[in-house]
């Protein structure tokens, strides 16, 4: 079997395992087990690299849903060999880091259950060629998220953190699947690799512009792009693996693959061109801007990794510029953008990762997370500070760590945009590099404020739970390999980029044929250039914002919190629950004439309007019968025994007028010589008439009715339009007979059933299905009569259901 | 006080019989003339509801001593195993069939399966209509 389909079964196979092992495990163990999963999908996976590296891509797909069109149809280049890298890497790190973080009075094996889940759903995400495949697993990534958000499922917040991340995400992932669904319409294609193939024929479809939006709609709820980045600082609640796992390295990461992956779909367009970008830059600002305010730990990195995303995002945005240019030497400079997303992607989950579990170890050792009660613990936990030292630089842009280069690429494009000469560029390009700008300055600070308020200053043992110490080698294991990869990067960059990034960069675009070789390779020393004079002022700024900290932190309270966004999403669901219930009380009366009403009304307006809006309404009055006297007589003594009963005082009138209703009918049978109907009908009126009285015997007194005068008249209306469409109906269907009557068939009665009686053939013989099921129903309707007298259910006062 | 309705069960007495057999008399003429299964079958309840209106219920059970919840039973497992009885002559269900017979007594008389199917029908219409009322009226 195809090693890319092992590699997305396995986590799910493993998960099986897990439930059906769990139990004669030692709980301890559990971990081990599954580290062994993403270890070996690593190892399997990076034997491929240099195949990759030389443009080789990997395809297979077998039948799932053949009917439909539907492969589980996988597809290896790249970029997806970037993705599951880190995803299988990083989760192998976490793990190991989980096995010392989580107690083992935990319920773990729910842990890593969720945990295989969502890393085999990850790795569907991104191995996906099918739309619809694709969509599969990006759900699964959601619902996998909101398990493990909500692990610990006693505390309010984890579960106000796993809702708010499922209600927007999967509000995304619907928008998105309906994107998917346009984009199958509009190429009749869903695969991923066959919608690239024709892609120049669809940026004339009039669906593609809504595709592109719902798509994007899908990626920016997955990445927490403003203003859906409010789910991921509540999804902090989650324990700290899953934090540094899910909301740094993969899950947000999903929307980001989304985006690069169909770029060269909907690249070169202007709207995704400055969604993306724009979008992006203005969540780096947002996301920089708030991580500075923020006093726990997990909510400042929550927003820097808001930020962060913003831009990479960006990146995307800016370096999809390059396939309006087509092929050519001049579009390859543009390239750049994606390929510093691309390099900014990877640094972003090694540092962040290692941020995270940094933050984990202070949590776990210190038993708090606030940074308002740390401070001084460079000496008690050198290491720990060490790593922290080493992210949070590389966070900031500083050498030498990779995220120093990843920004000068950064700064670089950004710089570059300006030169393109599309998209209203010359006017508001000028805006790219002095948001960047700015938004790096705050990065810078939100940096210092990890490093500097935590380690340094005065230790402060008397607000903590426990004395500081340093954490169990186990833990520091995971953070030390990332750290170390961050300088590793910074040192090597170009082995990174040689293998993995380039190959990416030919996926993301295919039509531009000479990507891959024309890209300059990444050097530390670049020379004296805007970049650096950049990055020298972020430093400079940011050093002397972060010493006046206090005076300027107090801006923040300008705005007051009702106008947050968060308070916007909780308005917007208590509002919604709210007005629907309103609404639902304001129908749903539990008076049964309301309901009655709403079926007249109903009836009335789609089958009066679909009539006379489709112009069926036609009367033609030349083939009716002469009207004799006596059914004048009768038509006459029945309308004034009708509307006689509405104003009837006592029930007794009412049931004895709808008996001359009755009757009367019987004599029109007689009138039309309906002999057995005239019969049938006597007979039976005269049994419900007595039934009636005999019944309304034990009911109390008729009261007056109390509607208001308004509703009265309301009532009426609509009884007068039902009735008058009633005979509207009846006449136009009397005026257009169109097929000859097939009565003729049962003339020949005594021929083909021996009876002369044409009635009683056709109800013994010709369709004595129908009357064969009318006595059931006479007869379930007799039982039930005396089931409902003898049983007397409801008179007793216990319940019966309950016994 | 004891009311003394020696007259109407006097009459009762007689038109019941007349009602009975003006009962039968539909039901019978049901395949050539108005009438049929439904209507006979109304008309025999009448003629039950009478007897319940005029004398006591214990008295009337005791001169008709079956239930009449399995008359209508049997009412209704009457008309579905004539339609199946068709099966058996591989015909489709519900197929009704007639011939015309030289009986001993009668002569020549058309015998048809559609009345037994009705007999299904008229025991169902007697056996409901009776049980309605009489669950209804012993619940005052």
């Amino acid at each position: 079997m195809n090693t890319v389909i092992t590699a997305i079964m396995l986590p799910f196979l493993a998960a099986v395992l897990i439930s059906l092992l769990y139990k004669r495990l030692p709980r301890t163990r559990i971990g081990w087990f599954v580290l062994f999963v993403p270890v070996s999908l690593f190892i399997i996976l990076a034997r491929y690299i240099p195949a990759i590296a030389k443009g080789e891509t990997y395809s297979y797909s077998i039948d799932w849903i053949p009917s439909y069109g539907i492969r589980f149809s996988t597809y290896l280049d790249g970029l997806s060999m970037i993705f599951a890298l880190l995803i299988t890497g990083v989760g192998s790190l976490v793990i190991l880091y989980s096995i010392y973080y989580l107690s083992a009075r935990e319920s773990l094996h729910h842990f890593y259950i969720y945990l295989l889940l969502f890393m085999g759903a990850m790795l569907g995400v991104v191995f996906s060629d099918h739309l619809f495949v694709l969509y599969a697993f990006w759900e699964l990534t959601s619902i996998s998220s909101f398990l493990l958000i909500a692990f610990w499922y006693h505390r309010k917040n984890s579960r106000y953190g796993a809702q708010k991340s499922l209600l927007i995400t999967v509000s995304g992932g619907i928008a998105m699947l309906v994107g998917f669904i346009m984009l199958f319409v509009m190429a009749e294609s869903a695969s991923i690799r066959e919608l690239i193939a024709t892609f120049p024929s669809l940026s004339n479809e009039s669906l593609f512009l809504p595709a592109m939006i719902l798509i994007l709609l899908g990626a920016f709820t997955k990445s927490a792009q403003f203003p859906f980045h409010i789910w991921l600082p509540d999804a902090m609640e989650a324990p700290t693996p899953v934090s540094a796992y899910l909301h740094s390295a993969t899950m947000v990461k999903a929307g980001i693959y989304l985006i690069a992956r169909f770029t060269p779909i909907f690249g070169g367009d202007a709207i995704w061109f400055w969604l993306i970008s724009g979008v992006g830059i203005f969540t780096l600002f947002w996301g920089s801007l708030n991580a500075v305010r923020q006093i726990d730990l997990k909510a400042l990195l929550a927003f820097s990794t808001v930020s962060q995303l913003g831009l990479i995002v960006s990146l995307f945005g800016l370096g999809s510029v390059a396939l309006s240019f087509g092929s050519s030497t001049e579009s390859v400079i543009y390239t750049q953008a994606t390929f510093a997303a691309l390099f900014h992607l990877v640094n972003h989950s090694t540092f962040k990762g290692a941020l995270f579990m940094v933050v984990g170890i202070i949590d776990h050792e210190l038993g708090t997370r606030d940074i308002r009660k740390l401070g001084g613990l460079m000496a008690l936990m050198p290491i720990t500070f060490t790593i922290a030292m080493i992210g949070s630089f590389s966070m900031a842009g500083l050498p030498p760590f990779n995220g120093f280069l990843s920004k000068e690429l950064f700064f670089a494009a950004t710089l570059n945009i300006q030169q393109v000469d599309l998209f209203s560029l010359a006017t508001w390009g000028w805006l790219f590099p002095v948001i960047a700008w700015i938004a790096s300055v705050f990065t810078f600070v939100y940096c210092m404020i990890i490093v500097f308020k935590t380690f340094f200053g005065a230790y402060h043992p008397e607000k903590l739970e426990h004395h500081a110490k340093e954490a169990p080698i186990g833990m520091l294991i995971s953070p030390i390999i990332l750290a170390c990869f961050v300088i590793g990067i910074f040192l090597f960059p170009n082995v990174l980029g040689d293998s993995l990034l380039r190959p990416a960069m030919t996926s993301v675009f295919p039509s531009i044929a000479q990507v891959s070789e024309q890209l300059p390779s990444i050097s530390i020393w670049h020379g004296f250039n805007g970049p650096l004079y950049m990055t020298i002022g972020v430093i400079a700024m940011g050093v002397l914002l972060f010493r006046i900290l206090r005076r300027w932190q107090p801006v923040y309270r300008l705005l007051p919190p009702e106008w947050s966004l968060n308070a916007l999403y909780n308005l917007a669901l208590v509002q919604a629950e709210e007005r629907s219930e309103k609404i639902t009380r304001s129908y749903m009366t539990g008076n049964l004439r309301d309901y009655a009403l709403y079926v007249y009304l109903f009836f009335f307006i789609t089958i009066g309007g679909g009539l006379y809006l489709t112009g069926a309404f036609s009367f033609d009055m030349s083939n009716n019968a002469q009207i004799r006297i006596y059914e004048w007589i009768l038509v006459f003594v029945m309308m004034i025994a009708g509307v006689a009963i509405l104003f009837a005082k006592s029930r007794l009138t009412a049931t004895l007028l709808n008996g001359v209703l009755g009757y009367s009918i019987a004599i029109f049978f007689v009138l039309f010589r309906a002999p057995d109907l005239a019969l049938t009908q006597l007979v039976v009126e005269t049994v419900t008439t007595a039934l009636f009285l005999l019944c309304f015997r034990f009911l109390p007194e008729w009261k007056k009715e109390t509607y208001k005068r308004k509703t009265k008249v309301f009532h009426a209306i609509i009884a007068i339009a039902t009735g008058t469409l009633v005979t509207l109906l009846a006449l136009s269907v009397q005026s257009n007979k169109m097929f000859e009557s097939i009565s003729v068939y049962f003339e020949n009665a005594y021929e083909l059933a021996g009876g002369n009686n044409i009635v009683n053939t056709i109800l013994g013989d010709f369709r004595a299905f129908d009357t064969m099921l009318e006595i059931v129903v006479l007869f379930i309707a007799g039982l039930g009569v005396f089931t409902l007298i003898k049983l007397k259910a409801g008179k007793e006062e216990q319940n019966i259901e309950n016994k | 006080m004891k009311i003394n309705d020696v007259i109407l069960q006097t009459v009762t007495r007689i038109v019941v019989f007349i009602i009975l057999t003006l009962g039968v008399y539909l039901f019978l003429s049901g395949h050539h003339n108005p009438g049929g299964g439904f209507i006979g079958g109304l008309v025999l309840a009448s003629a039950f509801v009478l007897l319940y209106l005029a004398f006591d219920i214990e008295t009337v059970h005791k001169g008709t001593p079956f239930d009449f919840k399995i008359v209508a039973a049997i009412g209704v497992f009457i008309s579905v195993t004539t339609g199946l009885g068709s099966l058996l002559f591989g015909s489709h269900f519900l197929t009704q069939t007639f011939a015309h017979v030289h009986l001993p007594v009668l002569g020549e008389t058309e015998l048809a399966t559609v009345v037994l199917f009705e007999v299904g029908v008229a025991l169902t219409v007697v056996g409901t209509v009776v049980t309605i009322i009489l669950s209804i009226s012993e619940d005052v």
